[in-house]
């Protein structure tokens, strides 16, 4: 009699325990989804053409730098270069030291604001890496995203 | 599990078990780490700064097991009332918070030259943060109940609190796990996943070596800490009773 009411008590627990679990699980993805828009590191350009960001308001601008884009000014601190994420493309200018990994067709994040002919001047310059690790020998060749595999140009 | 809950049982195993964990362990963190520092070549984008990888990875794994592993702890105090599973709890917090400790600092020096900055507060970033925050709160939570005495004999002396503590803050481990894919995020989306591995086979196989090494050495040490506490308790126990009899 008492094993069986020990028993009843363990299931009671462990029933209150899923329950319990199931409860705060389904709040902290609630949380975190509610929090999608505002816990973003950055607007990327599609954001920034679908949601508008008015002249002036300081954000963070992430994305590709567009292969070719990349011109560097007269006075040979200022660039320009053209930021996208594939499904829309914004011009961007910084005056400054970027940083070494900063190149073009690969990731940035800057830090800046538009001004009012929808250019970004971004006041600083991050490199964003990809998940993508090779040694030297394999840089050039092609990635592709959907089988993981390199193959070489042509 | 439960042919485990007579500590004298679970010594009998610990005991040989701990010096294999440890040497083993260290043997392979020694021939990863010389690997990864040495036999492997250097990134095509971060140079050098890639080989940060092969304890960054370890770290961040040990760090979000260690919690992982207390929180199945708490369930198993919560709900079977396994003897051991308060002190595996507290025997796991300090070398989980150090691992994500190290994480965070090897991210940091990482993410100096490669991205541009020591800190940003991005969703990885932040919410690895926030797991060695909630360890600190595990271990002065455990610490205090510890020094109450309360449930000594049953729970190894973590309280009722301190596991639903822990229960609590496992939520936060899918969301470092998802947050650099539900957020925009600084930080790179997973290398390795279902679909295979975006890090080259020549710079990733020492990285299995470190994680396995640091895995069964987080083990050892986790074991050791475990007797540590077990003979802690059995002292005061009877000091206790000697002074009851005094």
């Amino acid at each position: 009699m008492a094993k069986t009411g020990a028993m009843k008590s363990k299931h009671q627990r462990l029933i209150l325990a899923i329950i319990a679990l199931v409860a705060v699980v389904a709040a902290g993805l609630l949380a975190a989804s509610a929090l999608k828009d505002e816990a973003a590191y950055f607007y990327a350009p599609d954001d920034v053409k679908t949601k508008g960001v008015e002249p002036g308001k300081a954000i963070r601008l992430g994305g590709m730098v567009v292969a070719g884009s990349l011109k560097k000014a007269a006075d040979g601190v200022t660039i320009t270069f053209d930021v996208t994420d594939g499904k829309a493309t914004v011009p961007a200018t910084f005056t400054g030291i970027a940083p070494d990994l900063f190149r073009e067709g690969s990731g940035v994040v800057a830090e800046g604001a538009f001004d009012e002919t929808g250019t970004f001047v971004a006041t600083e310059l991050l490199a964003k890496h990809d998940e993508r690790y090779m040694p030297r020998e394999l840089e050039g060749m092609n990635y592709n995203a959907a089988t993981h595999e390199m193959k070489a140009d042509r | 599990m439960h042919a485990f809950a007579n500590p004298a049982r679970f010594l009998k195993i610990a005991r040989p078990l701990t010096p294999w964990l440890f040497w083993g362990g260290l043997l392979l963190i020694g021939v990863g780490a010389y690997s990864g520092l040495f036999l492997t070549p250097a990134d095509y984008l971060q140079g050098e700064s890639v080989r940060i990888l092969y304890i960054h990875v370890p770290a961040a794994w040990l760090g979000m097991g260690g919690w992982s592993a207390i929180a199945i702890a708490a369930l198993m105090q919560m709900v079977w009332r396994h003897p051991l599973a308060g002190v595996a709890g507290r025997a796991i917090a300090v070398p989980g918070a150090l691992f994500t400790a190290i994480c965070l600092v090897t991210g940091s020096i990482w993410g100096r030259p490669t991205w541009g900055t020591w800190w940003e507060w991005d969703g990885r970033m932040t919410s690895m943060l926030v797991l060695l925050f909630l360890y600190f709160g595990y271990i002065a939570l455990a610490r205090a109940s510890a020094e109450e005495g309360r449930g000594i004999a049953e729970n190894g002396g973590v309280s009722r609190v301190t596991a639903i503590f822990a229960l609590v803050g496992a939520i936060n481990l899918p969301i470092i796990n998802r947050s650099v894919v539900w957020w925009n995020s600084l930080h790179q989306g997973p290398s390795i996943t279902m679909r295979g591995s975006t890090i080259d086979s020549a710079i990733l196989w020492p990285l299995g070596l470190t994680v396995l090494g640091f895995s069964l050495w987080f083990g050892a040490i986790v074991l050791m800490r475990m007797r540590a506490i077990l003979a802690q308790n059995k002292v005061e126990a009877r000091l206790a009773r000697l002074a009851r009899e005094g």
